[in-house]
């Protein structure tokens, strides 16, 4: 393969080890009376931008932080439920940060870079210290210490947590440090704002657009580095488990840029969300997958059955995961679950009114161990599937069906975070680095946290301290007018398309597509239909819209107009990317690459790289880069659950 | 799921930031299955605004699973509607019945200005906690997680105060506009950790500084605040903070 210059990952030599510590001693400091000479603008307040922005601004950097929603508490990070990893072997049941590297790298079925890996799991130690410290009111054992659990079939009890809002925990802990900053004056927060354009001067990121989401209006800002935590593309597939505004466009508009989009079609899929209700379902709600600890998933064995499940006898069932994987059963990782009970959907065999649905039944578990266990585990969850659907689980069994849940690709970044556009820094799930093909249960948080609290602090300062910048004044910069000129063009576009459709409209139509064709199995033939089906859709787009109101005002109908456009953009690059990886990992599943057990099937003689694209012009084919991926510490494994 | 739908007449506040004075105006709300959420029932109605080139009710919303404090407004003259914790973007159309007027407005508090329809800003709450909502603590250094342990009691009743999602509800019911529920969540959080107890007289006083000066009014021990937290959080909260701020005070 030939050595992409850009895409150098600029690992650092020695053994895996030292390489962080070693890196750290060899980079170059920024004087303390320097430092306040920086700006810093840091997109995103979610655990990534928050922690990197308060952690910054302690260094006595300058910092503007922007975030799309009224308040930066309100970040998505705030919906995780289930916990966050770190190899602190409290319960002293063998864990290290080797094999939290370890299972990291086996869990992305190794198409993640051992470097960055290892790091994330030296620091997960920290961040529990660190999280304590800020008053983060995690479980504790009768003893008054830590308690862990295990998670996502992890064989060890490594997973911090906070009831089952251990997202909104930490989110609170880092937006407090923010806000701790904010009254110091190190932190100037601009809420109601969305990323419109990243302004490049000189080939360095320099600043941003964005638009007043109360006023309308354009404001330009403008640092000596740009870092973006905004967040992971699940929305592109209109239903997800993701916050409405999650959104691609901060990211999707630095690519356009020229920072390079890494890995776009792995995508994760969740087995056990609350199933859909009709076409104007608006998002999905997450139940955690330990449900499926006890309960036991299956679907009426004649398809089209219509019975009431509890009106199915015994016989007539069938409990497809135990029968097909007997050893794991219903404990099958998140991909494998999700893809079968699709099948069965498929095969006419789904249960409820759209027949998108499986049973996830607790009736053997009650009557084994008691109501009173069961509610003890997971009444919360238990609540909140009756809240939502108005049925009561403990009499009838849960209906459950895969949402789209988490992005593994995201912008290419090099072992400092940064993009290839200088000073365009990238942050947790925004960027593509630590998860590979798939992402381990509890491994966001921590991943989010990792790179805000305790990467990006050392890293930027290296840019800084090496980079020589010229004065930028965004009132009079070419560069900064040209900018706002294009996005005003834009605006004005979507608003003077006037045609029938409305944006959800489309939303809808282009979630569907890549559900179908680039979910969570995938082959060649469903693929190159989708991307006509995608580009057909965008065409139509832009000549049958119709977004009401002004761009001068707050208009949430604008927004999203904006967001999907960038959205029907990046659907085409996702399914390129799926496209051109012919292989299995991971999530991504081509229905032409699988074992004799139904498993992906890498291809590491071809494809153990990141696929990282660069854009080359509107309704271009993007060029594509590989930076391929060496595993000098691991061995290539072929998982199996049978 | 059996699913059925229902027909619903609103009565929506529109009001623009520069206008003086909104109304309420009617709309239809046709064919509402029972399963969906009430901001997916007011999606319905803006998806069927839109089509008829008219301007859609703006409201706040992200999560929409009850987590990230956004949503809210008034329904029928309840904070985030009548289901007892609540939000707005958790309660479900079955709990409506066919052909029902239902009123909706959004929050009114002299601290909450008015954006547009059913939005308000509520970041006089962002304020109360960057006075002092916070143990100062930088990055590093920090000591072993272990090192201190907490019984376990005391962390559970700190989180469950922390549980407060920001949302504003309980200014929003209060008939005096206070926010005293809001910040003693947040003071005894962290006051009930030994984490905490450093800042905690400094933290407290600066918080009640600045509710004040945001122009929230005084708590009078109306408690409908607790009765309209979607997070069930507990007016002793209230409590712990006058002890608190008391102890502040006179040391
Ligand atoms: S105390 Fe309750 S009502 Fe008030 S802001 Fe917090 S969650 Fe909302
Ligand atoms: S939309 Fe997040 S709490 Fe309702």
């Amino acid at each position: 393969m030939k050595a992409d210059t850009k895409l150098d990952a600029k690992i650092p030599a020695g053994p895996l080890e030292e390489k962080w510590d070693r890196y750290r001693f060899d980079l170059k400091l920024v004087n303390p009376a320097n430092k306040k000479k920086f700006e810093i603008i840091v997109v995103g307040t979610g655990l990534a931008g928050a922690s990197a922005a308060a952690t910054l601004a302690e260094l006595g950097y300058h910092v503007k932080n922007f975030c799309i929603q009224d308040s930066p508490r309100r970040a998505h990070s705030i919906a995780a439920q289930g916990g966050i990893n770190a190899a602190k072997n409290y319960a002293n049941d063998g864990d290290s940060v080797w094999r939290l590297f370890y299972d990291t790298i086996k869990g992305g079925d190794f198409r993640a870079r051992e470097a960055n890996v290892y790091r994330l799991a030296q620091i997960s130690n920290h961040i529990i210290d660190h999280c304590v410290a800020q008053g983060i009111p995690f479980a504790r054992d009768y003893g008054g210490f830590l308690d862990n659990r295990s998670f996502g079939g992890a064989q060890v009890s490594r997973t911090f947590y906070a009831k089952g809002q251990t997202g909104q925990q930490l989110l609170i802990g880092a937006y407090s440090a923010l806000m701790r900053q904010v009254s110091n004056g190190m932190v100037k927060l601009f809420p109601r704002r969305e990323m419109m354009d990243l302004v490049i001067v000189d080939g360095k990121a320099r600043g941003i657009v964005v638009r007043n989401l109360i006023t309308g209006e354009m404001e330009t800002y403008d640092a000596h580095a740009v870092v973006l935590a905004t967040g992971g593309y699940g929305n592109v597939f209109n239903l997800s488990t993701n916050a409405m505004a999650s959104n691609v466009t901060a990211a999707f508009r630095a690519y356009k840029k020229g920072a390079y989009f890494a890995n776009p079609c792995f995508t994760q899929i969740h087995p056990t969300c609350i199933p859909v209700h009709g076409t104007f379902q608006s998002k999905l709600t997450l139940m955690s997958e330990s449900l499926r600890n006890d309960g036991r998933v299956w679907v009426p064995k004649k398809p089209g059955d219509k019975r009431l499940p509890g009106d199915i006898p015994e016989s007539e069932r069938d409990y497809f995961l135990e029968n097909k994987y007997p050893s794991f059963g219903n404990l099958v990782p998140r991909d494998v679950a999700s893809r079968n009970a699709k099948e069965q959907c498929d095969k006419g065999k789904g249960v409820g009114e759209t027949g998108l649905a499986v049973y996830l039944d607790f009736e053997d578990a009650i009557k084994q161990v008691g109501e009173n266990v069961i509610a003890g585990k997971y009444g919360n969850l238990f609540e909140m599937y009756k809240k939502i659907t108005g049925e009561n689980p403990y009499r009838a069994p849960m209906m459950i069906f895969p949402a789209v849940h988490y992005t593994m690709g995201g912008l290419w970044v090099d072992y400092n975070l940064m993009s290839t556009i200088p000073g365009l820094f990238v942050l947790g799930e925004a960027n593509f680095s630590d998860h590979g093909a798939n992402r381990l249960g509890a491994s966001a948080l921590m991943q989010g946290l990792a790179d805000g609290y305790f990467v990006i602090p050392y890293t930027i300062g290296g840019y800084l301290a090496q980079t020589s910048f010229s004065n930028v004044n965004p009132s009079i910069s070419s560069e900064f007018k040209q900018s706002v000129k294009q996005i005003h063009e834009k605006v004005e576009k979507l608003l003077s398309v006037n045609g029938k459709r409305t944006v959800s409209e489309f939303h809808r139509e282009l979630g569907l597509i890549l559900w179908e064709h680039c979910g969570m199995s995938r082959n060649e033939e469903g693929l190159s239909k989708s991307l006509s089906m995608v580009n057909n859709l965008r065409h139509e787009y832009w000549e049958n819209v119709y977004v009401p109101g002004t761009g001068k005002d707050f208009n949430q109908s604008l927004e999203n107009a904006g967001r999907v456009a960038d959205f029907l953009e990046f659907g085409e690059l996702m399914i390129n990317d799926a496209l051109a990886r012919k292989e299995s990992c991971g999530c991504h599943f081509n229905t032409a690459f699988q074992t004799e057990e139904n498993e992906a099937k890498r291809d590491d003689e071809n494809f153990c790289h990141v696929a990282a694209w660069e854009y080359t012009g509107d309704a271009q084919k993007p060029n594509s880069h590989k930076e391929s991926l060496s595993f000098e510490n691991v061995e290539l494994s072929q998982r199996s659950y049978k | 799921m059996i699913s059925k739908t229902i027909n619903l007449t609103l009565k929506v506040w529109r009001q623009n930031r520069e206008e003086k004075k909104g109304r309420l105006e009617n709309y239809h709300a046709k064919d509402i299955s029972v399963d969906m959420s009430f901001l997916e029932m007011i999606d319905v109605v803006n998806e069927d605004l839109t089509k008829n080139r008219k301007e859609p009710i703006a409201f706040d919303h992200d999560c929409r699973e009850g987590i990230c404090g956004m949503c809210g407004a008034v329904i029928n003259g309840r904070v985030h509607g009548h289901e007892k914790e609540t939000t707005l973007c958790q309660l479900h159309m079955r709990h409506f019945s066919d052909g029902d007027t239902i009123v909706i407005e959004p929050w009114r508090s002299r601290a909450f200005p008015l954006i547009k329809d059913l939005v308000v800003d509520r970041s006089a709450l962002d304020r109360i906690i960057a006075a002092g909502g916070y143990i100062s603590v930088n990055t590093g250094g920090a000591p072993d997680a272990n090192g201190l342990p907490i019984a376990r009691e005391v962390a559970e009743t700190a989180f469950n105060a922390a549980a407060c999602i920001g949302c504003g509800a309980c200014v929003a019911a209060c008939p005096n506009a206070s926010a005293m529920l809001f910040v003693s969540a947040k003071v005894s959080h962290l006051a009930l950790l030994p984490q905490g107890r450093p800042e905690a007289a400094k933290r407290v006083q600066a918080m009640v500084r600045l509710m004040d000066e945001c122009g929230f009014g005084n708590c009078s021990n109306e408690t409908e605040c607790e009765a309209e937290c979607p997070k069930g959080i507990s007016i002793l909260n209230i409590a712990w903070l006058n002890r608190e701020f008391l102890k502040a005070e006179f040391s």
